[in-house]
């Protein structure tokens, strides 16, 4: 046998000891590496004699959680051999590296099948094992005749493990319950504990897979199942079976287990064990785990069974004393039947209703959740009202992480019982302002829906929240909701309209009501939803106090350089709405018609809470899907273009046509005044994930390659457009175009005649670089569209000189799309350090206004990695309008191939 | 039924895992990451119970290991300590009090152990005495047949030389 360099003869002993000793995960990935090269060679070579130390020592690799599948064959090779230490490795290798759903696992049917047949009792054993432990349908198919036998067998051993491998063979194939049931049964009258026990939990599962077995096992071994349990429960001391003083607790459990599926619905058999069940439940010492663990089980199996009224109240009695354990385990599984035992007698467990209170406050997370089901299910008509404020008050100083279960369960309670409408609002008041960071979207949404149907609460509602927002202003969705209603309701906060008897009046002036919005805004700088919702809460306010207008566009223009292009929008066209369009304004602003109750709660129950619902006012995105390629920044967008009077160019109409609506419709759409039933009721939460994807596309370097395609097309709709549009420098440049163009600028900024001078000299001078240029170049790029916004656009000529692919010579054209003239225009460019850029001077640093003319730049760039890497470059646009700084940036990454 | 078995130190390392539901690899870390991150940090006065995706998972501490066993909705939690303490108690006899490095270094033997106790995820023996014998016997059965492989060994040796 040929020397194999890898092959280590190290010990398993020695490998783990190597990989205990590496003090980093990189040294144990090198010493397992190392070794998995050793023992695959060592397969490859076949090297009988390793082999068995070969898959011990895999197994500990796979243990560590790395991969081993390649020592899968090798299992099986282990398997068929002859020897007992080789199977037995194998068939612990096969069971750890295999499961069920392994192809590979099939090939090892016919060594199980020899095995099993196997003289040896202990190859046997080794077989059943395995086939219980992770046998597929297939293979239980297969085998079951086998295994059927070996349960007839005279040793125990062997008779315990094929029962047990029955039960997996049982659960993959229901059908096979039949063959079983007569040998179940049989094995019941038995004396061996582990043939017992086995042979209970084959009944079990035989109950579950088949109604006939289940039917055929009540006639058949309940006599046998109650003497079991007498003979267990009354054995004197046996030491062999004995835990904490009780005998085979196991089997105890097993058989309560089994006659709790006998019982369940058969008064007869019921009937027949009650004298043992009682024998149990009074007699088994509660003192220590072992006896509780067979008391829980006694009492689930009263509970299950038609028991007498007399069984059920000893174990209810049980039950009591579990709860007031001092023990979190018993208390744990005390809660837990409690929840089953409602079901049965409602009575007996609202007796313990203030223990179980308490439990809601444990300090054991895993109590306190069992308990507050438990609490949940408790809730009726008559208790409702205490229950509620116990659990509202405990929300003061819960755990802030327990919080979202328990605002959750408070809240459909309140929901369930909410007949009083009144009390509903209170508790959810209360918990939005104690927890309302912790409350879950859909409980806000739904409250909202709520208060939108009540209307003769609605002032209530305003006032209550407007007072709970000056104290708990911290709590997130309380703002939210309060913020809703103040733009809603806003009116009514001020006026104190539709007054309760019971309710103190407040005063409320109008700026108090605005300050109270600002109030969120100004808490609120990251949260978008919020914001947005104090955004339309303004608009509306600006509807409802008329005096207070001025100081509501203020405070909406502040957000027009948010950064959230949402907001950014928003306030652009709120400020609009303020400002210019008075007269449809106070019908865009009206209160949104009621929400309807029914629709939202089918939705609720149909769309996941990830899904904003469609009523939501102010979900944050637009119905559109506003999507750009690469390159094109719009901070405003250009539905709102011909109500902002934007002269939109055929170019971004193109883009922007499936996203521009009626101006009209589109702000009912936006205000939600379409009603409930927005067809878009899914697109909102996705459209706002494309808006942020969008804007990190801008500010990062973008490099789907998907978008380059409309791009492209892109670019040469923009040039058809640029040879047709007089404004705009075509790709060859005429004199006389320019010049026509210069006089349109020199038309529009007359009354600036001083400098309209020396732009005109520029433009000369850049001309005139360029012609002379031009002279030594070949055109051989389209020109794109660079840079795109509501307000600017820049478009890109190219150059090129023969003989020299890496530089390019750019003519940049900046147009005016806003109505108002750009002083100080300054473009910045930064290219990556492959690249080499060199600026000529502007044209001009003055804009004009829509369009009517333009400032030029010629730059050249050299790209040092022609051919390997494309051009990019990042651009910044500084400019002044009205004396206010002004700055727009963006990527460029549309340049066309071969730059 | 009891869906899988794990022995996890304190530290968060693996000591002995047995799948008697189908996880795939993927899911087995998983599954591993997520219930050392809840069970190791939970105190030590709280029940030995935590709910997990619909199962529970029943874990107890010896030393510096954890045993978790994570059964049904419907099973029986407190039993399962008992089986954890049985298994724990076998263990402790067949090394001669029992230490974290024994599993570590024997870790099959602490498998052979657990197959005579679980079977598809259910109690086969519950006699100590029992598993203890049976554990023994494969091991001479295993002993017996070294010996004979190194007798076989010894004779061919001498016939060559």
């Amino acid at each position: 046998m040929a020397l194999n360099p890898f092959s280590s003869g190290t010990r398993l002993r020695d490998m783990i000891r190597a990989i205990r000793a590496c003090k980093t995960a990189a040294e144990e990935r090198g010493v397992v590496r190392r070794e998995c090269a050793a023992i695959r060679a060592s397969f490859s070579d076949n090297e009988q004699e390793l082999r068995h130390r070969n898959m011990a020592k895999l197994m500990f690799i796979h243990m560590l959680g790395y991969p081993t599948h390649f020592g899968q064959m090798e299992c099986l090779k282990l398997i068929a051999a002859v020897g007992y230490p080789e199977k037995r490795i194998g068939y612990l290798g096969l069971m750890l590296l295999l499961d069920e759903r392994q192809e590979v696992l099939m090939l090892v049917t016919n060594s199980l099948k020899q095995d099993l047949n196997h003289s040896n009792q202990f190859i046997v054993g080794l077989a059943l094992c395995a086939l219980g432990n992770i046998c597929s349908a297939e293979m239980a198919r297969d085998l079951a005749p086998e295994v059927e036998r070996l349960m007839r067998s005279r040793d125990a051993n062997t008779k315990k493990k094929a029962a047990l491998c029955s039960t997996r063979i049982v659960r993959k194939v229901p059908d096979l319950a039949e063959n079983f049931m007569g040998l179940a049964a049989s094995l019941l009258k038995e004396k061996h504990h582990g043939v017992l026990i086995s042979a209970v939990q084959l009944c079990t599962e035989l109950c579950k897979a088949s109604k006939d077995a289940l039917e055929y096992l009540r006639k058949n071994c309940i006599e046998g199942l109650v003497r079991i349990l007498r003979d267990v429960s009354s054995s004197s001391y046996a030491p062999e079976y004995d835990v904490a003083g009780i005998s085979d607790p196991f089997l105890h459990i097993r058989v309560l287990k089994l006659m709790r599926m006998l019982g369940q619905g058969d008064a007869d058999c019921s009937e027949y064990m009650n004298d043992i069940l009682a024998q149990v439940a009074t007699k088994t010492e509660s003192n220590k785990n072992a006896g509780n663990a067979i008391l829980y089980e006694c009492v689930e199996t009263i509970m299950g069974i038609e028991a007498t009224s007399g069984l059920r109240v000893l174990a209810i009695n049980i039950l009591g004393r579990f709860l007031s354990n001092r023990d979190n385990n018993i208390r744990y599984v005390a809660l837990n039947i409690l929840m089953r035992a409602i079901a049965v007698d409602t009575q007996a467990v609202q007796r313990h209703r203030v223990t179980i209170l308490e439990c809601v406050k444990d300090a054991d997370a895993s109590i306190r959740k069992r308990a507050l089901e438990l609490v949940f299910l408790l809730v009726n008509d008559t208790n409702v009202k205490p229950l509620t404020k116990e659990l509202v008050d405990y929300l003061d100083v819960a755990d802030p992480d327990f919080k979202e279960d328990l605002t959750a369960k408070i809240c459909s309670i309140a929901e369930k019982f909410s007949q009083d409408k009144l009390w509903y609002l209170d508790q959810m008041f209360k918990v939005l302002s104690l927890a309302g960071k912790h409350v879950k979207d859909d409980v806000w949404h739904a409250l909202i829906v709520v208060i939108s149907n009540a209307s003769e609460l609605q002032g209530y509602s305003v006032r209550s929240l407007y007072t709970a927002l000056q104290t708990y202003s911290e709590q997130g969705s309380l703002v939210r909701v309060a913020v809703w209603c103040i733009g809603e309701y806003g009116e009514m906060l001020v006026n104190n309209v539709g007054m309760l008897e019971a309710e103190g009046s407040i005063t409320v002036t109008e700026s108090d009501a605005l300050d109270a919005v600002e109030l969120g805004l100004s808490l609120y700088p990251a949260d978008v939803t919020t914001r947005a919702m104090c955004l339309v809460a303004l608009l509306k306010l600006s509807s409802r106090f008329p005096s207070m207008s001025e100081r509501v566009k203020r405070i909406v223009s502040q957000n027009k350089e948010n950064m959230v292009l949402e907001l950014q929008q928003r306030s652009i066209e709120f400020g609009s709405i303020i400002q210019r369009h008075q007269s449809i304004r106070s019908s865009l602003l009206e209160r949104m018609p009621v929400l309807d109750e029914a629709t939202y709660l089918m939705k609720r129950a149909s769309t996941t809470q990830a899904s904003i619902p469609a009523y939501k006012p102010a979900s944050a995105v637009t119905p559109g899907d506003l999507k750009f390629p690469n390159g094109l920044a719009k901070p405003a967008v250009t539905p709102l273009a011909d109500l902002l009077d934007l002269s939109s160019d055929d170019a971004t109409a193109t883009t922007t046509a499936s996203t521009t609506t009626a101006p009209s419709d589109f702000l009912q759409d936006l205000l939600g005044i379409g009603g409930t039933n927005l067809p878009t009721a899914g697109a909102p939460s996705s459209a706002s994930t494309d808006i942020l994807m969008d804007l990190l596309s801008i500010g990062s370097s973008p490099s789907q390659n998907g978008q380059l395609v409309p791009d492209l097309s892109l670019a040469q709709a923009e040039k058809k457009h640029v040879s047709a549009a007089p404004q705009l420098v075509s790709p060859v440049p005429e004199p006389v175009d320019l010049l026509g163009s210069l006089s349109s600028s020199t038309s529009v900024s007359g009354t600036k005649s001083a400098t309209a001078v020396p732009q005109a000299v520029d433009l000369l001078d850049g001309l005139s670089s360029s012609t002379s240029v031009s002279a030594g170049l070949e055109d051989a790029c389209p020109s794109i569209t660079a840079f795109q916004s509501a307000t600017l656009k820049i478009t890109f000529d190219f150059r090129k000189q023969l003989g020299k692919p890496q530089e390019s010579t750019i003519h940049a054209t900046f147009t005016n799309m806003s109505s108002s003239t750009y002083t100080e225009f300054i473009f910045q460019a930064a290219v990556p350090k492959f690249i080499q850029l060199r600026l000529d001077p502007a044209s001009g640093n003055i804009v004009p206004a829509n369009g009517k003319g333009s400032v030029t730049q010629g730059f050249s760039v050299t790209n040092n990695q022609h051919g390997q890497k494309p051009l990019a470059m990042r651009i910044r646009m500084s400019y002044k309008v009205n004396g206010e700084d002004r700055l727009e940036q963006g990527q460029v990454s549309n340049f066309p191939p071969g730059l | 039924m009891i869906n899988f078995v794990l022995l996890i130190s304190r530290q968060g390392k693996v000591r002995l895992t047995k799948w008697y539901s189908p996880y795939t690899q993927k899911e087995r870390t998983k599954v591993i990451r997520e219930l050392s991150g809840l069970i190791l940090t939970r105190g030590p006065k709280l029940c030995n119970f935590v709910e997990w995706r619909g199962y529970k998972v029943v874990y107890r501490r010896y030393a510096s290991l954890y045993f978790c066993m994570c059964i049904d909705a419907d099973d029986n939690e407190l039993e399962v300590l008992e089986i954890i303490h049985h298994f724990v108690e076998i263990l402790d006899r067949y090394f001669g009090s029992v230490c974290e490095l024994d599993l570590i270094f024997n870790f099959h033997k602490a498998y052979y152990v657990l197959d005579e106790i679980l079977i598809a995820g259910e109690l086969q023996e519950s006699s100590k005495k029992n598993v203890a014998r049976l554990i023994a016997a494969q091991d001479s059965l295993v002993e017996a047949a070294k010996e004979e492989a190194s007798s076989i060994s010894n004779i061919i040796a001498q016939a060559t030389k």
